[in-house]
């Protein structure tokens, strides 16, 4: 069963997401909470490889610490799926094991 | 007692929530202006995420500490100057940000923007130019 990822640093200031994105495998799942929800927005220096890990990999944002930092679904890159705390429980339950990249 | 005001300049570099640097420096901020200082705030790298509009913490359940940021103004603080490439690497414009403005007292009490839009280098030469510079 596939791993689900998680990630909670603004990767402009930390390298734990550009990490995650290059050890994590094909058909895991990686959800962006807390400051690293930042990196789901379009336009940035980080929207390149977001783009490349969505064709192979689940990425998902938690909606309220999106939400709570000014930015909503229409910002975010196309691909990325939101989920509310409950679907954050949901995508642990559903996963074999769930690496923090801190 | 002119010769006693020094330039203060609050660097911000976080984003917002994540961590408490944000909250707690908006916090020595509003001390500052007790002071009668000549302060002046910057927003680089996360720290333009500080200041960006539609901030809503209901659903995460934390406090929504962006309508401070609005009362700068009325603190005769109104000198934030915000970094262009800073923005641009994140994907933001002026657009993204609150509008922030203060009352000029020299101008008839009218209402200006209190946001600057400056270069990496210009923001440099302003960090040069200051008697304190407090970074977070």
């Amino acid at each position: 069963m596939a791993m689900l990822h998680t990630v909670n640093k603004s990767p402009f200031e930390r390298n734990s997401l550009n990490s995650c994105l290059t050890k994590s495998k094909e058909g895991s799942s990686i959800l962006l909470i807390e400051d690293a929800v930042v990196g789901a927005l379009k336009g940035t220096v980080m929207a390149d490889k977001l783009t490349a890990a969505i064709a192979n990999k689940n990425v998902y944002v938690l909606g309220s610490d999106l939400n709570t930092r000014g930015f909503t679904e229409a910002e975010i890159l196309d691909g990325i799926k939101i989920v509310d705390y409950s679907g954050f429980v949901d995508l642990v339950a559903e996963h074999s094991n769930v690496q923090s990249w801190l | 007692m002119s010769e006693d005001i020094k330039k203060f300049m609050f660097v911000n570099t976080k984003a917002p929530y994540g961590t408490v640097y944000a909250l707690e420096s908006l916090e020595v901020v509003l001390i500052s202006a007790a002071f009668d200082q000549d302060v002046s705030i910057a927003f680089c790298d996360d720290g333009v995420f500080q200041i960006s509009n539609n901030q809503n913490a209901e659903a995460s359940g934390m406090k929504n500490f962006s309508n401070a940021y609005k009362a700068l103004g009325d603190y005769d603080i109104n000198k934030l100057y915000v970094e262009k490439e800073s923005l641009e690497e994140r994907g933001l414009t002026l657009d993204n940000l609150m509008d922030l403005t203060y009352e000029d007292e020299d101008d008839d009490w009218a209402e200006k923007p209190s946001i600057k839009l400056v270069s990496r280098a210009e923001l440099a030469d302003l960090m040069d130019e200051q008697d304190v510079v407090i970074s977070s």
